[in-house]
């Protein structure tokens, strides 16, 4: 019995995490070690970080900076680096981990304070590609069209998105060279331009991905979709952005007299 | 570079990389294979594609406009991606690597090869069998062009593939799947055209 509890107080689990103080400061690595208990996620070890904020070497560090809210890979905020790949910290199983798990932030956004990062260029992207469907006027619309229910199934998944930044950390060319929106937002127009109240403004979300930062500047490596973790195919979604903007392409060139359906 | 036309001009080149630029490829390396039926066969060919009417004309606007339009934006495409095939080792992202290693590759060589050929025919040179088997009697050359024969020939099979996706042709998974399958008998193809041509000079 006591041999047992030794053996359990001795195993460790090692992180080795990239540091940052401030927005600007130069970014260093951390080793932690710290005790290992059954079902940890990195979430959990973090959280044993910030109760004893002491490095590997025993010395007295700051607490590590970590964004956080659902917990349960629904909403994107934990997001970071986790050895080499982005990912949810909160479905990040130490268990399944290789040591030393190595944390960092995604550098593809700007880093706020260590792990948190700033995901406001997609919340603006977003808007930009008008990711709603309008409703409002000065007087009752009254009801949109039906949408099918197959339809609706399929289009569920597109709109399970969290705007994570997973698919844009691991896109080639999301990046400060380009200003590519990246693949969710693809996936976006999509989902919105197949709502039939979605799709009265189609034209303009697609002229919004004909223009700086849309969908041609995707260089079809593919990484989006291996990455995103709620599993939306994201490279026929903008395979499909594609197909669409070819077509309204030609309406623009050749002078088609409406620009919607 | 105004900003709406990006999606223009990138859309021009993934044309321009099939039409004229890749059937340009096919047909070059095709020429090229009547190398393997002896010498007088190919000075023939070449003779025949080298005084067709309208001949600069078409070199102007079938291959020197498009191509060079190609490879610049091509290079610029390809410097403005950060590669990550060390955390995704996935199929097409080698393949997004290789595309733009290659086509920086082919910009050099299709520099070199057309200073070797065409330039020196300018300058008053016969480009002919012996010019070329000249070229290739050097083992480092050889090697050279069979490195740009086969990254020219991947860069075009591959290019087919991107530019099914890009203009919204195949989009589901498994239609990009038998494009992929397509290309790559593409590639063997025209691979093994362009390399028995080739050791046709040796």
């Amino acid at each position: 019995m006591s041999e047992q509890q030794t053996a359990t107080a001795t195993k460790t689990v090692v992180f080795e995490i990239q540091r940052q103080d401030t927005a600007t400061s130069t970014p260093y690595m951390e080793k932690f070690e710290i005790p290992y208990r059954p079902n940890m996620n990195v979430i959990s070890a973090l959280m044993e970080i910030r109760r004893n904020p002491v490095n590997a070497k025993g010395e007295k560090t700051t607490p590590v900076n970590w964004d956080m809210n659902c917990l349960e890979e629904v909403c994107g905020a934990c997001s970071m680096v986790i050895n080499g790949r982005p990912r949810q910290s909160c479905t990040a199983l130490v268990d399944q981990l290789t040591q030393p798990i190595k944390l960092e932030p995604m550098r593809t956004f700007p880093v706020v304070r260590d792990l948190i990062v700033d995901r406001e260029f997609m919340f603006d992207s977003l808007k930009r590609i008008k990711a709603w469907v309008p409703i409002d006027g000065t007087y009752d619309l009254g009801e949109g069209p039906r949408m099918p229910e197959r339809k609706r199934q399929w289009a569920y998944e597109l709109s399970k998105c969290m705007t994570c930044g997973v698919c844009l950390e691991a896109c080639p060319n999301v990046n400060d060279k380009t200003n590519f929106m990246g693949p969710a937002l693809m996936s976006q127009v999509r989902l919105f331009n197949s709502h039939p109240t979605g799709a009265m403004n189609k034209d303009e979300r697609l002229a919004t991905v004909m223009s700086d930062g849309g969908i041609t500047e995707c260089g079809n490596s593919q990484n989006c979709v291996v990455a995103c973790p709620k599993g939306i195919p994201l490279t026929t979604s903008i395979g499909a952005i594609g197909r669409a903007t070819t077509i309204q392409m030609f309406k623009n060139f050749f002078g088609s007299d409406h620009q919607v359906d | 570079m105004s900003k709406e036309s990006d999606f223009f001009l990138r859309r021009l080149h993934s044309l321009l990389g099939v039409i004229p630029v890749g059937l340009f490829v096919a047909q070059h390396l095709v020429i090229n294979h009547f190398a393997t039926r002896g010498e007088e066969a190919f000075n023939t060919a070449s003779n025949f594609m080298g005084n067709l009417p309208f001949v600069t004309f078409l070199e102007w606007f079938i291959i020197y406009i498009p191509l060079m339009f190609h490879a610049f934006y091509g290079v610029y495409i390809a410097f403005s991606a950060k590669y990550n095939v060390n955390h995704y080792g996935t199929f097409r992202n080698w393949m997004f690597t290789l595309q733009r290693f290659t086509g920086v590759f082919l910009v050099i060589f299709i520099a070199w090869h057309v200073y070797e050929t065409r330039i020196q025919k300018a300058l008053g040179a016969t480009v002919d069998y012996n010019m070329m088997a000249d070229i290739l009697s050097n083992p480092l050359m050889l090697v050279f062009y069979i490195v740009g024969i086969l990254s020219a020939t991947f860069h075009l099979a591959n290019g087919l593939w991107s530019f099914c996706v890009t203009w919204g042709i195949a989009q589901s998974p498994n239609s990009q799947k038998i494009v992929s399958y397509i290309t790559m008998i593409v590639f063997l193809v025209l691979s093994v055209i362009g390399i028995q041509a080739l050791l046709a000079f040796v």
